[in-house]
């Protein structure tokens, strides 16, 4: 029996519960899901292994996986991996909170008022269509080679897609709810408030994971024009002193550490989603 | 109560949708307004609350002008309109923002009580059927205690069972609080079991035909011989309305 006939008929779907497996299975059941990613990885890395060990590739330029953990084996136990991971996560932290900020407030307000929209969206756009490397030289200029230029590139390029998230997210707002908040003449921010923006939440959190994918991206080129610290200075170190596996290893901890703040990101977004009525296919 | 005079609407695309109406609601009463699809009967009631201004005529509510929507009037859309993100509850107290919370929770469950889903009340829109979404909305409309419930083709989504069960249940509320219904349809049977007064209107430019006060008892039954007769009455009146449009353009 569906949850719907269920309702049907006046009974709470608890009957759904009672099919559910043990908590403790279904958390097993769960790892096993997730952990269905982690196969194309393995196989790969396992490949390059034998490769490597076989000597078809030159373990010089790319040095197979066994050499790389150990030299994030090393970087942690000196302590270095923690410093430039965390200098490449605060400014993460800090551009992207800044970028959203603005891009918040412009997008909801662009969103909900055509005149503001008329004057502002277009200038946006434009500035959107440069490519955001191309700042990189006026905001050394501006603001120097220290942490604001980095912070404040890195808040461009997570602003864009945020901005058009929450922007075109609250114009694609079905009108017929907008005219149940005109019925119950609701004042403008109490539409905003309580029909808008929980209304354009989904393309909002679309708007923000790939917001912080763009951060992780500038965190990079940010990084790569002058740090003493850094996953991005790592980069630069490693091909200055001839370590690839210096480099991969730093590309192996922005692949995790933007896996993990995504992650973080969709079950954020999960908890205020729960009401869609979507689209999961099972299994 | 609520007063339409002389009242006109052109669109902003130049198209006249309504032209001279003049039409009062009773207090109390369940006036049935009927009319072939694009009549404009939409458009009148969305005139009486409010939601768009006339462009010619006035509309009175008492001795006050409606400028824009008011909560002495409630609206029931052709859709239930429930704000996917909220519960059951939260979207019947939708309406109630000036009031405190417990007074709000109060009187949304005595509203979902009035349709038969308080034990819904912590549901999800997406968890509810058809009937019972549009139940809901017809709560939102009920617990700001409107004095007119104004009403767009409320169940004409709905299956005929539904459908039937629905409007029984409006009558039940109906007799209880007796507030002025305004009743826009195109189903002639659901006019016919409901309405007090009936007015069929014709298309193009919107404007009213005949007016019909139907005097069947209450609870109507369906089937009786009169409610048949009735019921070829209005059809009659309703093909003249749709032909005399078809001759006239």
């Amino acid at each position: 029996m569906s949850a719907n006939e269920s309702i049907i008929e006046g009974v709470r779907p608890v009957a759904a519960a009672h099919q559910q497996p043990g908590p403790r299975l279904a958390a097993l059941r769960g790892w096993l899901r997730a952990a269905t990613g982690l196969v194309v990885p393995a196989v790969l890395a396992a490949l390059w292994e034998l490769a490597a060990s076989f000597g078809w590739i030159p373990a010089k330029l790319l040095p197979p996986p066994s050499a790389v953990i150990d030299t994030i084996r090393a970087l942690v136990a000196s302590g270095d991996l923690w410093t430039h991971m965390l200098a490449t996560l605060h400014r993460v932290a800090v551009g992207f909170g800044l970028g959203v900020v603005v891009a918040t407030i412009l997008g909801a307000v662009t969103g909900y008022a055509s005149c503001v929209r008329r004057l502002l969206d277009p200038t946006i756009q434009g500035l959107r269509n440069i490519p955001s490397i191309a700042w990189v030289p006026l905001f050394i200029l501006w603001f120097g080679i220290f942490e604001t230029s980095k912070v404040l590139l890195i808040a461009v390029g997570a602003f864009f897609p945020v901005y058009l998230g929450l922007s075109s997210g609250i114009r694609d707002v079905d009108r017929k709810l907008v005219e149940v908040g005109r019925i119950y003449d609701l004042s403008a921010w109490a539409l905003i408030r309580r029909i808008l923006l929980p209304a354009a939440l989904p393309a909002y959190v679309v708007g923000l994971r790939s917001g912080l994918g763009l951060a992780w991206m500038f965190v990079v080129a940010a990084e790569m024009m002058g740090a003493s610290e850094g996953l991005g200075y790592l980069l630069v170190d490693g091909q200055m002193t001839s370590r690839p596996d210096v480099i991969i290893a730093s590309i192996v901890m922005f692949a995790v550490l933007g896996k993990a703040t995504d992650a973080i990101l969709v079950r954020l977004g999960a908890g205020v989603l729960s009401w869609q009525d979507s689209f999961k296919p099972q299994g | 109560m609520l007063r339409l005079e002389r009242v006109s609407k052109r669109f902003d695309n130049g198209y006249l949708a309504l032209q001279g109406v003049d039409l009062a609601a009773r207090p109390g009463e369940i006036l049935g307004i009927v009319g072939g699809s694009g009549c404009g009967k939409s458009t009148l009631l969305r005139l009486m609350c409010g939601l768009v201004p006339p462009t010619h005529g006035r509309v009175w509510f008492g001795g006050t002008p409606i400028t824009g929507p008011r909560p002495e009037i409630g609206l029931v859309f052709q859709e239930p309109r429930l704000m996917p993100w909220l519960t059951v509850a939260e979207n019947v107290q939708f309406g109630l923002h000036n009031l405190p919370r417990a007074e709000r929770a109060a009187r949304a469950l005595q509203a979902l009580e009035r349709v038969g889903l308080r034990q819904f009340a912590d549901a999800l829109p997406r968890e509810l059927s058809g009937g019972m979404a549009q139940r809901t909305a017809i709560a939102r409309a009920l617990v700001t205690r409107p004095s007119v419930l104004l009403l767009d083709e409320p169940f004409s989504a709905l299956d005929a069972l539904t459908r039937a069960d629905l409007q029984s249940h409006l009558v039940d509320i109906w007799s209880d609080e007796r507030p002025t219904m305004v009743l826009v349809t195109h189903d002639i049977d659901e006019a016919l079991f409901l309405s007090d007064r009936i007015v069929v209107m014709r298309g193009r430019p919107g404007a009213i035909h005949a007016e019909f006060t139907i005097d069947l008892p209450r609870p109507r039954i369906r089937t009786s011989p009169q409610f048949q007769s009735w019921k070829e009455r209005l059809l009659a009146a309703l093909h003249a309305a749709i032909n005399g449009e078809a001759t006239a353009a």
